[in-house]
């Protein structure tokens, strides 16, 4: 997917404009916020298990080498293929050859982030073959021609009005009210020959367990288990990082994961899949191909600053606890992976100076690290980020800021200078007020609030009241 | 007991009534007060912008001011936070320096923490006096910092709660951040003052005539926004309440 990142003040003020996804923005406070903290509060120990998922993760991350290899071995003794893909291009050219091999016509997708990493359905579509999306948010998407606003709730922004427009083609959608149930029904009923008639399924991998190579999906509507079980041929892609040592910590990140993504206990679908159709199988496809994807992030791997950003279990719960994000929505943070995530990867996996806005674009409040299941600790990484832009290899900091900044620091450098930038800042209080009203950005932050007034420092104060 | 006390750049420059009812309040409860005069800034304004390199010699100079200190009391969360938890990652590479922030590190306290943790305070009556003002309702925001960098989400709440003629009320939403976020609100002036709008309409519903914080720069923020607005609801550090609750006659 191309990065918008660079216009991301852009975006992010027609987000503030639209009152409509303001409204539906500000309900995922009370909505997805509200349950995960309930979901938490009835779970004994939850405090425990994240801090033990987070060592697990850890764990797995330092040792992924050992840990993928295991992967690799698993699935092919359960008799499917492994294929590493260095990049997207690879992994999609990789599906592109095994689908012209096999003549395959139709394919249908599970909800993955990575395949939107590779623009997969455009180069599926590109090669001739037709691609359905069958996770309702992503098939709304896909309809519209849109990308996703949140991780797991891809179509958050959308109206049930726009859903039923798109649904039915424009035709006859106007003019009434629709509810879920019904725009779901009409979406099952378009899908269901869309299963039948498939010769591939794709999906992504929520967990792949390294004991036993067993790949885990997390799903509310189905589409998941028909995709993996329907079509002839199955191929998963999984960013290198979703894997889980045992099936005992697949379990543990389960529970954290439902109860963050959307507080529910479990998902109503969790889909297992141990390779293709055995011998005395009933059902599942012939063949099970797993795309393990890097795509950039081994060089998440090699920053040691950075390398928490893969232990991340997509739950979207730092989205929904992120009050910027709340604000600016989905589409802002240019790219795949939006709000405090995002902000940290997408710099990391298209590039940081193009991308410079979204380690800005946080008070750093801390709210997703509270959220965090796996406890990442997003505003650390924002930090450092932001010092590599003003100091570091990727310096491109404006100059009038790195001189605000070299002014502002010597002028509190000392009590002596900090008393003279007291006194200038009294005396020029008149001019400076009004510079601050017609001057950007001072006049923008003007127009929200009233600029606080010079006044006598508390150090001379302190001289003339307190000191005995 | 003795503190010193670091009431922060933005205390000192704009809110030194901050600082006074800061000293006043722990006088009452019997501290012994100082202030260290040549401190200036903490650093967080160069920190959090990415400037490390100009955060350094301020954060090794109010080392300096401070060492040695038994107690270093702030009227501010998240100056607090910068002294207690991020000296020690901005000077990570320093060995002297960083040595300097571990000593200081767990002798310094927000003033909530001070008042409930070491002074073993918890009923803002023992400071004394009576009320000044008319009984009001007050609603509390939890500054970012305070609550998630210190931990520290009852202690204010408790000396709210108890300070005579004072009735806590709670936000729907007191945890979520005001939008001031230092450079973040002069950087993205519209996003931040979309969250300002959020913050004031949560107050209002409260019908909350004061509206407390521990931080006088989340204060700015809200009290800029409901100034702006017209909306005659006060903004009240945590000191000046405390000192308000206090005063006599
Ligand atoms: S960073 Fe944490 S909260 Fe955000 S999506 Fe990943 S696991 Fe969930």
């Amino acid at each position: 997917m191309e990065a918008t990142t660079k216009q991301f003040t852009q975006s992010a003020a027609k987000t503030l404009s639209d009152a409509r996804i303001q409204d539906s923005l500000r309900g995922l406070y009370g909505g997805f916020s509200k349950a995960r903290e309930r979901a938490a509060e009835a779970t004994p120990g939850w405090e425990e298990m994240r801090t033990r998922a987070q060592a697990v993760k850890s764990h797995t991350i330092a040792n992924l080498d050992y840990y993928l290899e295991q992967v690799e071995a698993r699935v092919t003794e359960s008799g499917g293929n492994v294929f590493f893909a260095q990049d997207g291009e690879a992994a999609s050219r990789y599906i592109l050859d095994l689908a012209e091999r096999e003549s395959v016509k139709r394919v249908i997708k599970g909800k993955s982030m990575l395949s939107e990493e590779m623009d997969l359905n455009r180069l599926l579509a590109g090669a001739g073959v037709e691609v359905t999306e069958t996770d309702l948010g992503e098939y709304l998407i896909q309809l519209a021609g849109d990308t996703p606003y949140h991780i797991i709730a891809p179509a958050i922004h959308m109206s049930k009005n726009r859903a039923a427009e798109l649904l039915h083609r424009g035709v006859g959608a106007e003019g009434r009210e629709w509810d879920t149930a019904e725009l779901t029904a009409e979406a099952r009923r378009q899908l269901r020959d869309k299963f039948i008639e498939a010769d591939m399924g794709i999906t992504g991998a929520n967990f792949v367990v390294a004991e036993t190579g067993t790949l885990v999906l997390v799903t509310n509507e189905g589409n998941g288990r028909m995709c993996t079980s329907m079509p002839r041929i199955h191929v998963a892609v999984m960013g290198m990082e979703k894997v889980a040592p045992t099936l005992e910590d697949m379990s543990m990140f389960l529970r954290l994961l439902t109860r963050s993504a959307t507080g529910q206990r479990l998902s109503a679908y969790v889909t297992t899949v141990d390779g293709p159709r055995g011998p005395g199988d009933e059902d599942g496809p012939e063949q099970f191909h797993l795309v393990v994807v890097d795509n950039g992030r081994s060089r998440i791997l090699a920053d040691p600053h950075m390398r928490e950003a893969l232990n991340c279990i997509r739950c979207g719960a730092c989205l929904n606890a992120c009050p910027v994000y709340r604000k600016v929505g989905g589409h802002a943070y240019g790219w795949v992976y939006s709000g405090p995530i995002g902000a940290i990867v997408t710099p990391m996996l298209t590039n940081l100076p193009d991308s410079r806005d979204l380690p800005y674009a946080s008070s750093l409040c801390g709210a997703c690290r509270e959220a965090c299941p796996v406890r990442i600790d997003i505003p650390r990484m924002l930090l450092h980020l932001r010092r590599e832009l003003a100091e570091g290899r990727n310096k491109n900091a404006p100059v009038a800021e790195a001189a605000l900044m070299k002014v502002w620091r010597l002028s509190v450098s000392n009590s002596g200078t900090l008393a003279a930038a007291n006194l200038i800042g009294r005396a020029l209080r008149w001019p400076l007020l009004l510079l601050g009203r017609l001057l950007p950005p001072f006049s923008r932050w003007a127009r929200y609030r009233e600029l606080p007034r010079p006044v006598s420092p508390f150090r001379s104060r302190w001289k003339d009241i307190f000191r005995t | 007991m003795q503190a010193s006390l670091f009431v922060s750049c933005i205390v000192d420059q704009f809110f030194p009534e901050v600082g006074e009812s800061t000293v006043r309040v722990l006088r009452r409860l019997g501290v012994d007060v100082d202030f260290p005069p040549g401190q200036t800034c903490c650093g967080q304004p160069a920190f959090n912008s990415g400037f490390w390199n100009e955060a350094k010699p301020l954060a090794r100079r109010l080392l300096r001011q401070l060492e040695g200190k038994e107690h270093v009391v702030v009227p501010s969360g998240s100056c607090a936070s910068m002294l207690r938890v991020f000296y020690a990652e901005l000077l990570r590479d320093e060995p002297a320096a960083l040595h300097a922030a571990k000593e200081l590190a767990p002798r310094v306290y927000e003033l909530s923490e001070f008042i409930v943790d070491v002074l073993k305070v918890t009923d803002a009556s023992e400071i004394g006096g009576r009320p000044r003002r008319e009984p009001e309702k007050v609603t509390y925001h939890e500054g970012c910092h305070l609550r998630r960098e210190l931990g520290a989400v009852t202690q204010a709440r408790a000396l709210i709660g108890s300070a005579p003629g004072a009735e806590l009320v709670e936000m729907e939403q007191p945890d979520v951040c005001c939008g001031f976020g230092g450079l973040f609100s002069v950087k993205y002036p519209d996003i931040s003052g979309a969250m300002l709008a959020d913050k004031i309409d949560d107050i209002r519903r409260t019908g909350a005539g004061a509206v407390a914080a521990c931080d006088s720069s989340c204060l700015m923020q809200i009290g800029g926004g409901l100034r702006a607005q017209g909306l005659p609801i006060r903004t009240v550090h945590l000191a000046q309440l405390l000192d308000e609750a206090a005063t006599p006659g």
